[in-house]
């Protein structure tokens, strides 16, 4: 989108990638110093560190890229957006990933394999409701895509019910359809926007 | 002073505390946080990962929802208005404010998206022009705004013996969307304000690591070593409570300690507190309006050292490992000073 007007660089798969993040990410400007992946959390978990992505995406390696384990393993903490030199929008890039891989049914093989699901369930929340409903969220997300775990996580969900931290039932937004309208359009014009 | 008040899904409930102990706090400041009427979910982290055209129209409900609520009313026009200050929103969550000021500034950057935006928005009726808001963290609001001095003339109970390790976590410093009002790597304004306070700050050099998000929920592998470097941080330090100004951070601190110390065999027993939820306790308002009681790590007996002098002792110990850090031989990173109170 806002990389259109400049002059197709790199491969195919890294025009697809800055082509389907709103706001371009500069990625043509990585200088592959690594900073990045120093800098991240998660990096010990991750498969390949954001600089090996980016240097991936370069060289057109989609498949390899959309498999890793990289972009789940991402947290959103901004750490080394703040410190890349390039100013490359490294956690937008991240987020593109994730769509794109889901998209091609990739993301369910890595070894993040419930962040998917935990993301769409959260979402199924908020369109129905407007706000995000924790308990549900908790309930639906783990009976659903990982019943094994129930026991473990069902004493964090009683004691936060006795804390009052849970609400037991939804709470839902006055102006329901009018949030449900815009967000079926924005639903239309993200479809399109992968028709390319 | 006026501002638009966006809680987010988390203070509604999980976080409630947080927003009793905001709401008690602003009223003995003067501060006026009205509601956004209305307001939707900020979409976490979720909706970017999946469907990034809903991500931005969720939020750019918000936007519009809060911009035509709290535009400067021309209802008195012998008072010229100043037109050059938008209407401010304040936000206490970390991942909200972060949300809100993201998607007004690339809104902002990038017109083709804003139209898309507003597109969308037009389904509800709704439109948004970026820049309309100017978009604040409740914490730059509190030091910046309400100011220290101000702050410091309401404490009448001040957290005297109380070692408290100020967390930051990741958004609220960075990446500074909409300018930064600490310094990213090494925020100090929450550390100034809690001595304003009376309490001990902590050194705490994980200060604004992350402390995993959602990760709890999708991989406690990963989730719970992160949580476990901090608390390890704020133990080695000594710290009786961590001071948190995000619902994320205190969740994850908080109810998941007990996993942390089941896993690592650890015996972390540190309450995580939101720092206006301090405040309140200084201020003299009753622990019950604050919320205070909610956490699953109970923070009464580490309150409880509140104006006792246990501190001195502490400060002691604290001296030797001093003094032993202080070797010539060793070249200490230098970390940005500030002037004490
Ligand atoms: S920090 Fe920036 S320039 Fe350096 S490798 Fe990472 S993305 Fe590239
Ligand atoms: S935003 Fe993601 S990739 Fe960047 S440092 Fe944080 S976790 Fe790592």
């Amino acid at each position: 989108m806002g990389a259109s007007k400049k002059p197709a660089r790199g491969s195919v798969f890294f025009r697809e990638v800055v082509g389907a993040t709103a706001v371009d990410p500069h990625l043509e400007a990585c200088l592959q110093c690594g900073t990045c992946g120093g800098s991240c959390p998660s990096g010990n978990d991750m498969e390949h560190t954001p600089r090996t992505l980016f240097a991936m995406i370069a060289a057109g390696m989609r498949e390899t890229v959309l498999r890793s384990n990289t972009p789940w393993y991402c947290v959103s903490c901004y750490y080394c957006m703040e410190r890349c030199p390039q100013e490359v929008h490294i956690t937008d890039v991240m987020y593109t990933l994730k769509r794109l891989a889901i998209k091609e049914g990739f993301s369910r093989q890595s070894s993040a394999a419930q962040a998917p699901a935990f993301s769409e369930t959260f979402m199924e929340h908020v369109e129905r409701y407007g706000r995000s409903f924790e308990l549900g969220l908790i309930t639906r997300y783990f009976l659903r895509h990982r019943p094994l775990d129930t026991v473990k996580i069902a004493p964090i969900g009683a004691g936060m019910l006795r804390r009052k931290r849970f609400d037991l039932t939804p709470r839902k937004i006055r102006q329901i359809e009018q949030l449900q309208a815009i967000l079926a359009r924005a639903d239309e014009l993200e479809r399109n926007a992968y028709r390319v | 002073m006026q501002y638009g008040y966006y809680p987010g899904c988390s203070l509604e409930r999980n976080a409630g505390a947080y927003h009793e102990s905001t709401m008690a706090v602003a009223g003995v400041l003067g501060l006026q946080f009205t509601e956004v009427d209305d307001w939707n979910c900020c979409g976490a982290t979720e909706f970017f990962s999946v469907n990034q055209m809903q991500a931005y129209a969720l939020t750019g409900r918000n936007l519009a929802l809060a911009a035509d609520q709290f535009a400067p009313k021309p209802a008195l026009p012998v008072i010229p208005v100043e037109v050059a200050e938008p209407p401010q929103l304040v936000a206490p969550c970390s991942a909200c404010y972060l949300n809100l000021s993201k998607v007004d500034r690339y809104l902002a950057s990038s017109p083709e998206l804003a139209a898309k935006v507003n597109t969308a928005l037009d389904a509800g009726g709704l439109h948004y022009d970026p820049g309309s808001l100017r978009v604040r963290h409740l914490l730059d609001v509190m030091v910046n705004d309400a100011g220290y001095d101000a702050i410091a003339a309401r404490v009448q109970r001040a957290l005297t013996g109380l070692r408290v390790a100020p967390y930051y976590g990741c958004l609220v410093v960075r990446p500074g969307f909409q300018g930064q009002f600490d310094d990213p790597e090494y925020p100090t304004t929450l550390d100034k304000l809690m001595r304003v306070l009376g309490a001990k700050v902590v050194d705490f050099p994980l200060k604004a690591h992350c402390c995993g998000g959602h990760m709890t929920q999708i991989s406690e592998e990963v989730a719970l070593e992160l949580l476990r470097r901090l608390l390890k941080n704020a133990a080695d330090y000594q710290a009786d409570v961590i001071v948190t100004l995000c619902p994320m951070c205190q969740l994850n601190l908080d109810v998941f300690q007990r996993a942390v110390n089941r896993r690592f065999g650890t015996n972390f027993n540190l309450p995580v507190l939101f720092f206006t939820q301090l405040m309140g306790l200084a201020f003299g308002l009753a622990p019950e309006r604050l919320g205070i009681g909610k956490e699953f790590v109970a923070s009464r007996p580490a309150l409880a050292k509140i104006g006792t002098s246990v501190e001195v002792e502490q400060e002691r110990a604290v001296g030797k490992r001093a003094k032993q850090r202080n070797d010539q031989s060793l070249p200490m990173p230098y970390m940005p000073e500030e002037e004490e109170r």
